[in-house]
C-alpha cells in the first residue's frame, strides 16, 4: 500500500468541498481558545491564515523573519489576481477558472484542490473589498477587470502594478487587528531552525532569534509553515534577498514528502545579468509582452557587432531582424506563455544571436507600439515599469529597445500536501507557494496570489479544526519534554557545526557556484547527462561548504553570515532534489523542459503514459538517496491533451 | 557602457542599542557604475569577510523597491542621492570616482539601533495594530461590487496605500514625525465606504499611539514629502488633520 493518501472527498467533482465543510469535524468556541498555532511565514497565505484563526478564536503564534509581517516577498507581485466573478460577462465560471489553471499546468495537478482554488477564489476578492484593498475601479464605480496569459477571460483583479502590496497590507492589517486583539502572538526577526515531532505529530518549532541568536522552543497543538519558495537555490532569481527553503528542508528530514521539487517556473522578462556581484533580477510585468515586439539580430555577424558595442539596435534594419516568436507561434506571437516564451529567448543566445554585453539578452523593443498608438499611450500603460528599466540599466526604453533574458521566478514544487492542505505528518500543514498543490507543472500569472489568499482564508482555517477536533484533551505542553530538548540540541550542534568550520570562503562565493551548477543543468533545458553532472556537481559543492564555509562574529547576536550559511545547506540539498526529481521525470512538462523530450518543432512532449503522477521523496538521511512514492493523478473531469500554442 | 569607480566609505558601526557607536572608514575600488548601492555594499562585506572581519549589517529584502526593508541615510538624505527610489534602486552611477560616501541608520528615538545600520521600526507595526485596518473578519462580507466607488476615490486611495512603511519620512523629519505614515493609512482607509465608518476611531488611535511611542509633532516642513520614496502627498496630513479634528469634536 502507498504510503501517500491524498483524501480526496467523495462525490462529483464540484460538490467536494462542500461535502467536506458540511460533514467536518469542528471545534468549539470555547475549546479554541485552549488549542495554540504556530504559523510560520508572514506572506499572503501565512498573514491570512493567522488573522481568520485569530478571529476564530484560536491561540495564534505567528512567526517572520523579517522585521514586520508586510515585509514578505508576496509583496512584490506586481501584475493581479484571478476570480471567476465574471462581472465583464465574457462568459467565465468557476469550472472555466479550474480548467484554466489544470491545462495551464499541463496536466500536473490535482483535480480536486484546483477545482476547490477555484469555487473560493470570488470570496477572496468579497474579502479583500472589505478591508480596503483599493482594486481598480471603473468610472461607474465597479472593479475593473484584464486579461492575463492562458485564459480567453478577462478575470484578473489588479491594483496598478502593485497588486501582490495591496493584498498583503489587507492580510497584514486583518493580523495587526487580531495582534491588538491579543489572540495572536507575533514574533518577528524569529526564524524557524527545526520543527519538534511528539509521538508522530508536529507539536512544537525551535525558531532562533535573528537579533539575541538565542534559541527558543515553541509549543503548538499543530504548526502550519507558509514560508514561500526556494526559487533562491539559483542564488540569482527574482525572489528577495531572504525568500529561503530551509522550513520545508527542515520538514522533509522530519519525514514530511517533497513534491515535485523541479518544477521551477522560468519568467520571460526580467532584466539580464549585467556583472558578477549581480544580487538578484529584477522582473519586468508580463504585461509588457502585450505592446513589446521581441527580437534578435537575423545575422551573427550584427549581434556580434551590438555585443562588442560597435553597433546600436536601432540601427539594424527591419529585414535583418528576427521576431523569432512572431516566427515560430504566429497564432500566439508575442503572448505565448512564460515557459515557451523562456525557452525560445534562451535557444536564440545559445545560437550565438544574443545580444548585450555577455550575449544573454534579447530585445523587447515599442518602436512600432509607440508609432502606432504614441509615446503618451505607452507612457500610460506602462509608465512605472519604463522609469524603473531606465533607474537600474540607465537606458530610455522609448528610444532604444529594453533588453531582457529569462529568470528564475516561482516553483510550483514543494511540500507535499493532501487536500486538507495536511502534509504526511500529522499537525504538520502548508501552505502557499510552500506547498505543492494547485499549479501544477506551470502557474498560470495572477494565480499565486489567489492561492495564498484562498489557503490562508478559506482553505486552512477549516481543514485545521477538522484535525484540531481531536486534539481539544491535549494539554498545552511546557516545551521541557524530551523532544523540545533534543531536537533544540541537535539545532545548536548544527549551529556549532558551521561556526566551527572557519575555512577560506564567503558563504554568497559558494552559492553563486551553487547558483551556477543549477542554472546550467537544472535550468529551462535539462537533459539526462547534465543532470547526472549536477548531482555530482552539487555533492562536491556540499563537500566545499561543509569544510570551507567561513562565517565571521559568533553565534550569539546577531550574525547574518550565520543565517545565510545555514539556508545556503538547505539550499544545497533542495538542488540536489530538484535535480534527482528532474533526472526520474522523462519527459517535458510545463516548466520542467527535458531535450529528449520534444516535438520536432521543439515543443515539450508529455509522457501521460509513464508520468502522470506527483513525485514525492522521502528523506532517507544524509549519505542515503531518497526514495520516491508516487501520487497517481486521475482526471475525471478534464480529458488530457498537448498544449498548443502556434 | 561599464566604467569603474573607487570610493572610500565611511560605516556608522554600532553593536547594540544599548552600545556605542563610531564611524569606520573602508575604501571599495573598482566598482561598477551598473551595480545598485546594495551590490556595491555586498561587495564591501565580502572584502570585510576575506580580512575575517564582520560584514557590516544592513537591512535590505526584496531588491526592488517595494517591500520597504532597507533604510540607508546615505550623504545626509534618506535612500541617497536619486529621487523617488528606495536604497535598493540608488545605483553607483549616481557617484564620482574618488568620492567619500557616509552611511548611517535612520536616526529617530522611535526606532532603536539594533546593529550597524538596522533599526527597530516595530513602533510602525505598533501604529497599525492600534487601528490601521478595517473591523471585519474572514467570511460574511457583502459581494465586492456591491457598494460602487468612485474611481477618484478609489485612485487617491491606492495613492495613499502605496505607502510601504520604509519610515524615510521619520528619518528625514527634524522631529522625527510620523505624520505622513500615519496620514497616508488614514486617507487611504478614510477615503473608501468599507473604510469610513470607523475613520474617526481610527484617527484617534493611530495618532494616539504614535505621540506615545515618542514620534515627533509635525510642523510642516514637507521634507518627508521631498524624501518618500513612493511620492506620497502631505495632502494626506492636511486629511489626517480634518479627521482628526472631527473625531474630537465628536466627543
Amino acid at each position: 500500500m502507498s504510503v501517500i493518501n491524498s483524501r480526496i472527498p467523495e462525490g462529483p467533482l464540484a460538490q467536494k468541498w462542500t461535502n467536506y465543510k458540511d460533514h467536518q469535524k469542528l471545534v468549539n468556541p470555547s475549546n479554541k481558545r485552549k488549542l495554540d498555532v504556530i504559523i510560520v511565514g508572514t506572506g499572503l497565505a501565512g498573514a491570512s491564515a493567522a488573522a481568520s484563526l485569530g478571529e476564530m478564536g484560536f491561540n495564534v503564534k505567528s512567526f517572520t523573519i523579517q522585521d514586520s509581517p508586510r515585509r514578505a516577498h508576496s509583496i512584490a507581485a506586481q501584475g493581479g489576481i484571478n476570480a471567476a466573478k465574471n462581472y465583464p460577462n465574457d462568459g467565465d465560471s468557476v469550472f472555466r477558472l479550474f480548467y484554466d489553471t489544470i491545462k495551464g499546468g499541463d496536466y500536473r495537478a490535482r483535480e480536486a484542490n484546483v477545482y476547490r482554488l477555484a469555487e473560493v477564489s470570488n470570496s477572496i476578492i468579497d474579502q479583500c473589498v472589505a478591508q480596503g484593498v483599493p482594486f481598480a475601479r471603473e468610472y461607474g464605480g465597479l472593479l475593473d477587470n484584464r486579461s492575463f496569459g492562458g485564459a480567453q477571460v478577462s478575470r484578473t483583479f489588479y491594483a496598478k502594478g502593485q497588486t501582490g502590496q495591496q493584498l498583503l497590507l489587507g492580510a497584514y492589517q486583518a493580523l495587526m487587528r487580531q495582534v491588538n486583539a491579543g489572540t495572536v502572538k507575533l514574533y518577528t526577526r524569529t526564524e524557524l531552525v527545526d520543527i519538534v515531532i511528539v509521538n508522530g505529530k508536529a507539536r512544537g518549532i525551535i525558531a532562533r532569534d535573528l537579533v539575541t541568536g538565542e534559541l527558543k522552543r515553541h509549543f503548538g497543538h499543530a504548526v502550519v509553515l507558509a514560508t514561500g519558495g526556494y526559487g533562491n537555490t539559483f542564488f540569482l532569481s527574482t525572489n528577495a534577498m531572504g525568500s529561503n527553503g530551509s522550513a520545508a528542508i527542515k520538514a522533509f528530514h522530519k519525514g514530511a514528502m517533497f513534491a515535485n521539487p523541479c518544477y521551477a517556473q522560468i519568467h520571460p522578462t526580467c532584466i539580464p545579468v549585467h556583472g558578477e556581484f549581480q544580487s538578484k533580477l529584477t522582473l519586468m510585468s508580463e504585461s509588457l509582452r502585450n505592446d513589446g515586439r521581441i527580437w534578435v539580430p537575423a545575422k551573427k555577424e550584427d549581434a556580434e557587432a551590438i555585443r562588442a558595442g560597435k553597433l546600436k539596435p536601432t540601427q539594424i534594419a527591419e529585414e535583418n531582424r528576427d521576431y523569432y516568436l512572431e516566427r515560430r507561434y504566429p497564432a500566439f506571437g508575442n503572448l505565448v506563455p512564460r515557459d515557451v516564451a523562456s525557452r525560445a529567448a534562451k535557444e536564440r543566445c545559445d545560437a550565438g544571436f544574443g545580444v548585450g554585453a555577455t550575449g544573454l539578452a534579447v530585445y523587447l523593443d515599442f518602436k512600432s507600439s509607440i508609432d502606432r498608438l504614441g509615446k503618451n499611450v505607452i507612457e500610460s500603460r506602462y509608465g512605472n515599469l519604463f522609469q524603473m528599466y531606465e533607474k537600474i540599466v540607465d537606458e530610455n526604453p522609448y528610444e532604444t529597445p529594453m533588453m531582457i533574458y529569462p529568470a528564475i521566478h516561482y516553483t510550483m514544487g514543494g511540500i507535499w500536501v493532501d487536500y486538507e492542505l495536511q502534509t504526511n505528518i500529522p499537525g504538520l500543514f502548508a501552505a502557499g507557494e510552500a506547498n505543492f498543490s494547485d499549479h501544477g507543472a506551470n502557474r498560470l500569472g495572477a494565480s499565486a496570489l489567489m492561492q495564498g489568499l484562498a489557503d490562508g482564508y478559506f482553505v486552512l482555517p477549516y481543514t485545521i479544526q477538522n484535525y484540531l477536533a481531536d486534539d481539544i484533551r491535549t494539554p498545552r505542553m511546557t516545551t521541557n519534554e524530551p523532544e523540545f530538548i533534543e531536537t533544540e540540541k541537535a539545532v545548536k550542534t548544527r549551529f556549532e557545526k558551521l561556526m566551527s568550520i572557519k575555512g577560506k570562503r564567503s558563504v554568497d562565493s559558494i552559492h553563486k557556484e551553487l547558483g551556477l551548477a543549477m542554472w546550467d543543468f537544472v535550468g529551462m533545458g535539462r537533459n539526462k547527462e547534465g543532470l547526472q553532472h549536477a548531482i555530482q556537481r552539487i555533492a562536491e559543492i556540499k563537500k566545499e561548504f561543509w569544510s570551507n564555509v567561513r562565517i565571521p562574529g559568533d553565534m550569539k547576536g546577531m550574525n547574518i553570515e550565520l543565517e545565510k550559511a545555514s539556508r545556503l545547506a538547505d539550499f544545497i540539498e533542495i538542488g540536489d532534489l530538484m535535480a534527482r526529481d528532474a533526472l526520474n521525470r522523462e519527459e517535458s512538462c510545463g516548466g520542467h523542459f527535458r531535450e529528449e523530450y520534444q516535438t520536432e518543432e521543439g515543443e515539450a512532449l508529455r509522457q501521460d503514459d509513464k508520468f502522470a503522477y506527483v513525485s514525492c521523496w522521502e528523506f532517507k538521511g544524509q549519505d542515503s538517496e531518497p526514495a520516491l512514492h508516487k501520487e497517481e493523478l486521475v482526471y475525471e473531469s478534464v480529458k488530457m491533451v498537448q498544449r498548443n500554442y502556434k | 557602457m561599464e566604467k569603474t569607480i573607487n570610493l572610500t566609505l565611511k560605516v556608522w558601526r554600532q553593536n547594540g542599542p544599548k552600545e556605542k557607536g563610531r564611524f569606520e572608514t573602508f575604501k571599495v575600488s573598482n566598482i561598477s557604475t551598473d551595480s545598485s548601492f546594495l551590490e556595491m555594499m555586498d561587495i564591501l562585506n565580502e572584502q570585510l569577510i576575506s580580512e575575517n572581519k564582520e560584514p557590516v549589517a544592513f537591512d535590505h529584502d526584496c531588491r526592488e523597491g517595494i517591500c520597504g526593508m532597507c533604510s540607508l541615510y546615505i550623504n545626509g538624505r534618506p535612500h541617497g542621492p536619486d529621487d523617488d527610489v528606495t536604497t535598493c534602486q540608488l545605483h553607483m552611477r549616481k557617484f564620482k570616482d574618488g568620492e567619500t560616501v557616509t552611511i548611517e541608520p535612520w536616526r529617530a528615538a522611535a526606532f532603536p539601533i539594533i546593529k550597524d545600520l538596522i533599526v527597530d521600526r516595530s513602533a510602525f507595526d505598533k501604529i497599525i495594530a492600534a487601528g490601521g485596518y478595517v473591523s471585519v473578519n474572514t467570511g460574511g462580507v457583502p459581494d465586492a461590487n456591491a457598494i460602487p466607488i468612485p474611481k477618484p476615490d478609489a485612485d487617491d486611495a491606492m495613492d495613499a496605500a502605496s505607502c510601504i512603511g520604509c519610515g524615510a519620512c521619520v528619518a528625514a523629519c527634524k522631529n522625527s514625525s510620523a505624520m505622513l505614515f500615519v496620514s497616508a493609512k488614514v486617507s487611504h482607509l478614510a477615503l473608501l465606504p468599507q473604510g469610513r465608518v470607523e475613520a474617526a476611531r481610527r484617527a484617534k488611535a493611530m495618532v494616539a499611539k504614535m505621540d506615545e511611542l515618542g514620534f515627533g509633532g509635525c510642523t510642516n516642513t514637507g521634507a518627508c514629502e521631498v524624501e518618500c520614496p513612493k511620492n506620497i502627498s502631505i495632502a494626506n496630513i492636511a486629511r489626517l488633520n480634518r479627521e482628526y479634528l472631527v473625531a474630537r469634536l465628536g466627543e
